[in-house]
């Protein structure tokens, strides 16, 4: 199972494009870590991925095929910061059961206090959402996950932590990872292979 | 000679009051005990584990926290108490904020009008980050993470600041980006700034900071030299221990246990149910800090 772009042209306004003709593939079980300096254009490369924008040419298949419009997105993405894709007005149960319902055994391998749950998000720091969005990504029906600078913001022992319950579920159910980050050492520790972001024309 | 203290903060604490019920109140101690001190000339490097109250103390130093938080403990700016009433009169000139969430832009405003009016001043401050002067006529939405944190670092320093307080100004900055921006806040501390610098990258912070102040679940539990990071043998608590483990290249380790949250602190070490040399003393009582090798460290068995 493959999860590929092809041939991606996207630009924010006319004049100048952020991805000129950019491909790339990622395998089920492959873990793929991009790196590129800042604003090359990463991020939005993950969110078309990921399908929440449309590229002005090129296509994203999915196992041959072009993403599902509607139902479960079976490619996830995590984004960099926690309190930008969390409403702030839900309590964090609402949050995670609105992709799916994990079980508490579950919750306690991602470290998830049971009364977080009732919380809001004001009332958590960024590692601890954090986890509420890599739980929430991780449903059954989830074959690849893009992970965008999912760890930056989280300190060393929280980063080593939620890359270990990723690794350990992408490696159970053979998901594929996109991570996309500035830090070679990460890099080197999480992934089987790195795409340099300028490589990939 | 040592210079002057630009920052001391002694046995600050900070409380949220919250309504649980009804009327029934209760206050949450987030942060409890902390210590730190920043010098003119040096960067202190602030580290720990997130909503360890790392970006509340840089909230609390500015007076800037919302209405139900409770401030208790001395905070000093140049020796003289560092009251509501001055810290107004202060920040934004003297003392500056690099703060940590890219949503402290305003979404509807370009950036470079929301750096500085003064075009040519904003031209300057951002050929000194690596940013087209094109990149001020942007909103917020168009620029990427990395940009975004290098204005947010160039509306601090504009001012021409003594007290730099940086809450994570690098993630989502490649590396030499990132190096940059921390060479630039040596610079500033070269040219006679204190600077805190709050950060999760202790990696990075290393080859810059003089000091690093350790952060766990509210309160500080080791001062370290810089260069203590070099082996774990050189630092002393094992929280500080167990961080260094974490970082990718010193093997990437995670420690189990999660941080405990504030309203249900253990008494006593607040790391002793994630720590290994934990012994009954642990649990009775706050632990004052030791000065062990040229650093202080809150625990009974740090050697």
């Amino acid at each position: 199972m493959l999860l590929e772009a092809k041939n991606i042209r996207f630009g924010y306004n006319k004049s100048k494009l952020v991805l000129d003709g950019v491909s790339l593939s990622v395998d089920a079980g492959e873990r793929v870590a991009l790196v590129g300096p800042s604003g090359c254009g990463k991020s939005t490369l993950s969110q078309i991925l990921a399908g929440y924008m449309k590229p002005d040419s090129g296509a994203v298949l999915f196992d041959g095929k072009p993403l599902p419009k509607r139902g479960y997105c079976p490619v996830q993405l995590i984004y960099q910061h926690p309190e930008k894709a969390i409403n702030p007005r839900w309590k964090l149960r609402d949050t995670l059961t609105e992709a799916w319902n994990p079980n508490a055994e579950f919750l306690d391998e991602m470290g998830i206090a049971p009364e977080w749950l009732d919380r809001y998000p004001t009332e958590l720091s960024g590692g601890e959402l954090q986890r509420f969005c890599v739980a929430r990504a991780l449903g059954p029906q989830t074959r690849f996950v893009i992970a965008d600078e999912m760890s930056t913001m989280l300190d060393v022992i929280t980063q080593a932590q939620i890359w270990e319950l990723t690794l350990k579920t992408a490696e159970r159910r053979n998901l594929g990872i996109l991570a996309v980050t500035h830090s070679l050492e990460l890099a080197e520790r999480i992934c089987n292979r790195v795409a340099l972001f300028g490589d990939l024309r | 000679m040592e210079n002057e203290v630009v920052l001391s903060v002694s046995g600050l604490s900070v409380s949220f009051r919250m309504y649980t019920k009804g009327l029934e109140r209760r206050e949450l101690k987030v942060i409890s005990n902390l210590n730190i001190n920043v010098r003119k000339g040096e960067i202190l490097a602030v580290a720990g584990s997130s909503g360890s109250g790392k970006s509340l103390l840089a909230h609390a130093i500015l007076g800037i926290l919302p209405k139900n938080a409770v401030v208790e403990g001395d905070i000093r700016y140049l020796g003289e108490p560092l009251t509501k009433k001055r810290v107004a009169k202060l920040r934004g000139g003297e003392i500056a904020l690099v703060p940590q969430s890219v949503e402290y832009l305003d979404p509807l405003m370009k950036v470079g009008r929301q750096v500085s009016p003064d075009e040519s001043a904003v031209e300057k401050v951002f050929a000194r980050y690596k940013l087209d002067k094109s990149v001020g006529k942007l909103f917020p939405f168009q620029l990427s993470g990395g940009m975004m944190r290098r204005v947010l670092c160039a509306t601090a320093v504009i001012s021409g600041a003594k007290l730099i307080i940086a809450d994570e100004p690098t993630p989502g900055m490649s590396k030499e980006l990132a190096d940059r921006a921390m060479k630039h806040f040596r610079d500033l501390a070269n040219e006679g700034a204190a600077v805190i610098l709050i950060t999760h990258d202790i990696d990075l912070a290393l080859g810059y900071t003089d000091r690093i102040a350790v952060f766990y679940a509210g309160t500080t539990v080791e001062t370290a030299l810089a260069s203590d990071f070099d082996s774990e043998d050189k630092l002393r608590h094992p929280y500080t221990k167990a961080l260094w483990r974490a970082i990718p290249k010193n093997g990437f380790r995670p420690t189990e246990g999660t941080q405990p949250y504030a309203g249900s602190l253990p008494d006593g070490c607040l790391f002793a149910p994630r720590c290994e040399l934990k012994g009954e003393k642990c649990a009775c009582g706050a632990i004052e800090p030791r000065n062990i090798r040229g650093g202080e460290v809150c625990c009974h068995y740090a050697a």
